[in-house]
């Protein structure tokens, strides 16, 4: 079977990186977020045999028109301007250019702004690294990386979830055209109010908890949709919910997904839910 | 001690460097840059400090610290422009300095020193058209996320303590555009203007106020320019509240607009401000100009909150106080130096007076035929604390106890500046609540006189 044959929601709080322990990563850590961890876990051995990892990420910010890597080996090293302290990580990854010119040539004849990104100093976001680390930390698979096109800030978030909803079908499309097994990423948190301090070991989950119990609420009220197959329902009222909980959600990677497989009325499957300092993130699976 | 000797604004969008050629206005922005580079070198400036707009953080505030950071940088929107190979030189010292009295002010900072710590373009772009022979050390700040008007000025002044502490000239500057509005599609170069006539009318108001020096009033208008003009990237357009607050809140500088032209629609302008004698201006002091932060900074320890006691402390008599007139200046009227309640002090009107003489240091506001006289407001002030000082210590107390200070002034336009850095000297480690009003006059020929509450 070729096409989409799996969607996750991915977050990538570099924290699950750091607690991981990878050789990749320059700081050490004693513990943190297994749950979090643990649930990337059962994800990796439920996931089907794929071909190639599309990820859109809210941390390759874009404000004119979607982007796509289009280099085939990219190799550097990504550090998070905001946790340096946290992830400093050597990746060499492999990206498959031409799903990535399918992709950025459909969303195109849609009438979206579409880019291929070709400078091969060009640095991935750690974003797009945690979220690929998570899934597959052998890095053995191809992935296209797509940025967010930050649509919310020019216009309104029901403009991005437009143009999300539009990415996504072209996705699908040029995914299906290509004949190759994907696994869509959408690399976001759910709430994402974080603290504004850090714990002097950052790893210390004593200190762990939701910012806000109405964050909170939304994240449950979101995730219980999603279990329920009520994806739609989760895209309308987006608006809302990124409104509110000052979701992750505002960046389109959930919509673009949940697009990109026709809106799957399948009981998604919950991996795991907890909170990164302060944020609310899930590890979730859909297969059609 | 250590100076701001030129402030400025640039933008940080990539084209001016990396592509001047390609529309005449590109290519007069970048010799606006090359303008601004001669200005801070004629001020005389040994470092160089830039606020990126470009740079956001969630934790704190940030400071770049690593003492030459290099790599080969592209941009993520425009990275067909090209790579930008750099290599900068930091003022790593400064950077601890200021982290230290960010921390003292009540804020969270920290530095970052990390091999390939991801500069932002916005940097990159002024650190490279400004100092492209690295001959001035630098630093570079963030631009908190999450952080308000009072934190953000609080940072103002931390980096000025910071600055005043270095024993450096520095040019201190913001990388920001005015309107910041892209287009949404890419362009041909020859066909970019500002996004809209709304922008530019307001892009046109701000750069008056620019050339006028008016550096404070734009601040006072934060949060204005961050309805009107600008995409909501970020809570608020703060770094106005930043640079305002690093160079003294005031008006008093000369304005020169370098360069101001269309980069992708959003406004762009390079201006230096130089500092200058004379007045207020139209300075409007329309908000209160925080000291320290008490701010919310501790969600992630609800135990930082001193446990409530449930034992009441001992009852105990008003009991009134008057301190020995060879230390303190005697009462005008029937009152004591303070009065004791529980274990609160309230003190008497301290005015600058000297036991024994009543010699004004300073000197007097107006002679005995009521003809006013030139004045010292930093001595009076200074004298006035002093004298605070002293009844605090003969009623058992002392100036790290007060809680609550109400100032008054007979000359807030004249006075404010001057008795606010005094004042900051003494109680900015304090954190008392204070409130500064402006009064007609007091019963002697004083400029300044405080109201102080301390714990006993």
């Amino acid at each position: 079977m070729s096409g989409i044959v799996a969607g996750a929601l991915a977050p990538h709080p570099p924290h699950l990186v750091y607690a991981d322990n990878p050789p990749q990563n320059e700081p050490r850590a004693e513990c943190g977020w297994e749950m979090l961890r643990w649930g990337y876990e059962r994800l990796r051995r439920d996931l089907p045999e794929h071909d190639v990892l599309v990820v859109l990420s809210p941390h390759w910010q874009t404000y004119i028109g979607w982007h796509f890597l289009g280099v085939e080996r990219l190799a550097s090293k990504s550090v998070d301007p905001v946790f340096p302290n946290l992830f400093r990580y050597t990746y060499d990854l492999q990206v498959d250019v031409d799903l990535a010119r399918a992709i950025c040539a459909e969303g195109a004849q849609a009438g979206l702004v579409t880019k291929m990104m070709e400078n091969p100093d060009f640095r991935v976001d750690y974003g797009t690294i945690v979220s690929c680390h998570l899934v597959n930390p052998k890095w053995d698979i191809p992935i296209v990386g797509i940025s967010s096109c930050r649509s919310t800030a020019f216009y309104s978030i029901e403009v991005m979830q437009e143009q999300a909803i539009a990415l996504g079908e072209a996705t699908r499309r040029a995914i299906d055209a290509s004949g190759k097994r994907a696994v869509l990423l959408a690399s976001n948190s759910l709430s994402h109010r974080h603290f504004v301090t850090e714990s002097p070991v950052p790893e210390d989950m004593t200190q762990e908890h939701i910012t806000h119990h109405g964050q909170y609420l939304w994240d449950m009220r979101v995730i219980e949709m999603m279990r329920q197959g009520r994806t739609r329902e989760v895209v309308d009222i987006m608006p809302e919910f990124a409104n509110q909980a000052i979701s992750e959600t505002d960046a389109g990677a959930l919509t673009w997904m949940l697009a990109a497989m026709g809106f799957p009325e399948t009981p998604a499957e919950l991996y795991a839910y907890g909170t990164v300092i302060g944020t609310g993130n899930a590890v979730m699976g859909w297969t059609p | 001690m250590g100076q701001i000797v030129h402030g400025f604004i640039c933008p940080g969008i990539p084209h001016p460097l990396l592509c001047p050629e390609a529309n005449e206005g590109w290519q007069r922005l970048n010799e606006g840059f090359e303008a601004l580079g001669r200005q801070i070198r004629e001020s005389g400036a040994t470092r160089l400090l830039i606020y990126s707009t470009m740079w956001p953080s969630v934790i704190g505030h940030q400071i770049q610290a690593r003492p030459e950071p290099e790599w080969v940088h592209v941009d993520e929107l425009f990275h067909d422009l090209g790579s930008i190979p750099y290599r900068f030189r930091m003022d790593a010292a400064f950077a601890h300095a200021l982290k230290e009295r960010a921390d003292a002010r009540g804020l969270h900072a920290r530095t970052v020193d990390y091999d390939g710590f991801p500069i932002d373009t916005g940097s990159v772009v002024a650190l490279k058209l400004l100092n492209p022979d690295n001959d001035l050390p630098s630093c570079v700040l963030s631009s908190n996320v999450y952080a308000d008007r009072a934190e953000t000025i609080v940072f103002g002044k931390a980096t000025r303590d910071a600055i005043a502490a270095s024993g450096e000239k520095w040019a201190v500057g913001v990388v920001m555009t005015l309107s910041n509005r892209l287009f949404t599609d890419f362009i041909d170069p020859a066909d970019d203007h500002v996004h809209s006539p709304k922008d530019e009318e307001w892009n046109d108001k701000l750069l008056e106020f620019f050339a006028d020096g008016r550096l404070e009033d734009i601040a006072q208008l934060s949060r204005d320019i961050h309805r009107q003009i600008r995409v909501h990237k970020v809570v608020n357009f703060k770094p106005m509240w930043w640079l305002s607050a690093c160079m003294g809140q005031h008006n008093r500088y000369t304005g020169e607009v370098h360069a101001y032209e269309a980069l992708y629609g959003t406004g762009a302008a390079v201006v230096g401000l130089a500092p200058r004698e004379g007045g207020v201006g139209d300075k409007e002091f329309d908000e209160d100009a925080v000291e320290t932060f008490a701010g919310d900074r501790n969600v992630l320890s609800g135990s930082s909150t001193a446990p409530q006691t449930a034992q009441e402390p001992p009852a105990r008599s008003a009991d009134r106080i008057d301190a020995d007139l060879d230390e303190v200046p005697a009462p005008v009227g029937a009152y004591p130096h303070a009065r004791r309640v529980g274990d609160l002090l309230y003190l008497s009107g301290v005015g600058p007076r000297q036991p024994r003489t009543d010699a004004i240091p300073g000197g007097p506001i107006r002679d005995e035929d009521g003809q006013a006289l030139d004045y010292d407001i930093e001595a009076q002030t200074r004298a006035v604390i002093e004298n605070v000082k002293r009844i605090l210590e003969a009623s058992g107390s002392s100036l790290d106890k007060v809680l609550d200070v109400t100032a008054f002034l007979v000359d807030m336009d004249r006075d404010f500046a001057g008795y606010n850095r005094v004042y900051a000297e003494y109680f900015t480690p304090i954190g008392a609540t204070r409130t500064t009003v402006a009064i007609r006059a007091l019963p002697t020929p004083i400029a300044v006189e405080l109201k102080v509450i301390a714990r006993a």
